[in-house]
């Protein structure tokens, strides 16, 4: 296990969200977390990147507990992307992706040649090499979200975990962001663990879908094991027929809703 | 749509040397500014005395002039506009509010109310035996409100906790020190004239008794520049960049402390400098503190000295307070400034 959540109890301050949760993220698998809104997605991976400290329970990297690591050594091996953050104005591209170099400097040595090569490799991955010059606030939302992508990426961790990487974008923008995280995965080995609202983009994308509801774990295994229709209502309270996806055929979720 | 350039080692290279160029012009409109600052007043000198006054004094009018007013005048000025820059771009930087000025932290209203206070308990007379009481003050107050704001704030002080607490504080303390100057005249006369800000007749030791403030406070804001760049992404990408939020803000709350404290001790009130600055500068840098940091410390001693210039001109034989001058030129400065670029965002 790279990853794991032992018995952990998150929330904040009185209001506790998540109670009594494990979970483990195997090397080398793109993990998906998907469940209704409040139901603790966010809140968790939030607590497997150290972000959040639970108030209860722990969460182990390879084995050793995290909140006892020191931060910089944890970020050398572990990125986290948070939900839509923001960036100050004005800041490039490249600045951007160079602040992904943070944990690797110290306050008398900012740059070093490892920087550089790791920034154009990110920004390439990414495929903004074009771009770097220009101000994040001129770019569109799948181009900017590529760019805290890269920065993450700049990071260099093997372990990325990413807070709803497709919010906000429309569909063909949230297929290029996930078609990257599948190649971060197929060509480089990386670890990622990720929050999607989207059923049918996380069967497609990914190896292993975890669903929650009210902070616990209903089901976690392949696609086909846990988007089942009874799974949809039990976590969702969806009416829904699941079909084979004609492209990738992982499950499809089809919504029956009311009028049919 | 403009075609980018490619980031390539020359464009980085370009960025790097336009930044030095900067810095370069920064020192040198200093400089003049510092020349300036020793030839005019009451009495003006020639260029030709300055440098005689400054490299082989021998003891004429002149050279005493210089030695024992103008210089430590324009000392203190730049050490304070120095101070009073960075503490600016710093504040600015941690609340990524862009209307922060460092006396949000309850400094100014600390130091008037130490200052206040040691005149009317312990009739201290002089300017030396305030600048120790508004310096403790400033940094007693400014304890206090990170105090208050790590108590109301989970898991140490947001900048929404600080920034309630340094408020309250404030008023607390402004309402004490009226309610003492309302009692007594003579802190009422030293009142008034540390309220509106000045660096004039403040002799050599007025600098070295603040030098060691100040000197630690800029210390503090070099070493906590990197963080404050990864924390203008936001807390938690900070926490994920391996940064010490908590660590960060700590530093940069003790270097506002010392940088601002010193300055108003010495200066009195002069935090406008503190809000305006970092807004010329960061034109000049973009949103990098390691860079923006040296830029408003250099800017914010120019503005001083200039302003601090035209107010010996324009009052003449007289001469206007600094502050005075700085909030009636900066504020349509200002104005304008806000006017032309849209808001930033930090």
């Amino acid at each position: 296990m790279r990853l794991q959540a032992v018995d952990v109890r998150l929330g904040y301050g009185d209001r506790i969200i998540v109670d009594g949760l494990d979970l483990g993220i195997e090397a080398g698998t793109v993990t998906t977390i998907i469940g209704p809104n409040g139901c603790g997605k966010s809140t968790l991976l939030r607590a497997l990147g150290r972000l959040l400290k639970p108030a209860g329970g722990e969460v182990l990297l390879d084995g050793k507990r995290i909140d006892r690591m020191p931060t910089k050594e944890v970020a050398k091996v572990l990125g986290v992307l948070p939900q839509a953050p923001t960036a100050p104005e004005g800041l490039t591209v490249a600045d951007l992706v160079a602040r992904g170099r943070h944990p690797h400097q110290t306050w008398y040595r900012q740059w070093s040649s490892d920087d550089e090569s790791a920034v154009s490799e990110a920004l390439s991955m990414t495929g903004l090499l074009d771009l770097g010059e220009r101000p994040l606030d001129e770019l569109s939302g799948g181009q900017r979200q590529r760019a805290w992508i890269s920065m993450a990426l700049a990071q260099g961790t093997d372990l990325l975990l990413l807070d709803e990487p497709t919010t906000f974008l429309d569909l063909a923008h949230q297929v290029e962001v996930l078609e990257l995280v599948r190649r971060l995965h197929g060509e480089l080995g990386r670890t990622v663990v990720m929050v999607l609202h989207d059923l049918n983009l996380a069967a497609r994308y990914a190896d292993r879908l975890v669903a929650m509801r009210g902070g616990k774990v209903i089901a976690a295994g392949t696609p086909a094991e846990v988007l089942t229709e009874s799974l949809l209502s039990e976590v969702f309270d969806l009416d829904a027929k699941v079909i084979e996806d004609p492209v990738a055929g992982t499950p499809l979720v089809v919504p029956i809703g009311v009028r049919h | 749509m403009t075609v980018a350039r490619p980031p390539s080692p020359g464009g980085v290279h370009a960025v790097h040397r336009r930044r030095l160029l900067v810095l370069a012009v920064l020192f040198t409109t200093l400089a003049v500014a510092a020349v300036l600052s020793i030839m005019i007043g009451a009495k003006p000198i020639p260029p030709a005395d300055v440098w005689h006054g400054l490299v082989s004094p021998s003891g004429t009018e002149n050279d005493i002039v210089i030695r024992s007013l103008r210089v430590p005048r324009t000392v203190i000025g730049i050490m304070a506009g120095v101070a009073l820059g960075v503490a600016g771009a710093l504040m600015q930087g941690h609340t990524r509010n862009p209307l922060a000025d460092p006396g949000l932290l309850g400094v100014t209203q600390g130091a008037a109310f130490a200052m206040v206070l040691s005149i009317l308990v312990l009739g201290v007379t002089g300017l030396y035996g305030y600048i120790w009481f508004g310096l403790a003050g400033a940094l007693i107050a400014s304890v206090g409100v990170f105090a208050l704001g790590m108590v109301s704030g989970r898991g140490g002080p947001t900048p929404v906790t600080l920034a309630l607490a340094g408020t309250a504080v404030s008023a607390f303390l402004y309402a004490l020190t009226s309610t003492m100057v309302l009692m007594d005249e003579q802190a009422m006369d030293v009142f008034r004239f540390w309220q509106s800000g000045s660096i004039a007749a403040r002799g050599p030791d007025v600098a070295w008794q603040v030098l060691p403030f100040i000197a630690a406070g800029l210390l503090l804001a070099l070493v906590n520049a990197p963080a404050l760049n990864a924390l203008s992404l936001g807390e938690d990408v900070a926490r994920a960049l391996g940064q010490n939020v908590t660590l960060t803000r700590t530093l940069g709350v003790a270097a506002i402390t010392l940088l601002s404290g010193a300055s108003v001790a010495a200066c009195g009130a002069l935090s406008f400098l503190g809000l305006m600055v970092p807004h010329l500068a960061r034109p000049l840098s973009g949103p990098d503190h390691r860079w923006l940091l040296p830029y408003s410390g250099l800017l914010g001693a120019c503005a001083l000295l200039l302003a601090d210039v035209a107010g010996r001109v324009v009052a003449r034989p007289g001469e206007l307070e600094v502050g005075v001058v700085l909030a009636m030129l900066g504020a349509p400065f200002f104005i304008a400034l806000v006017r032309r670029r849209k808001p930033v965002r930090l």
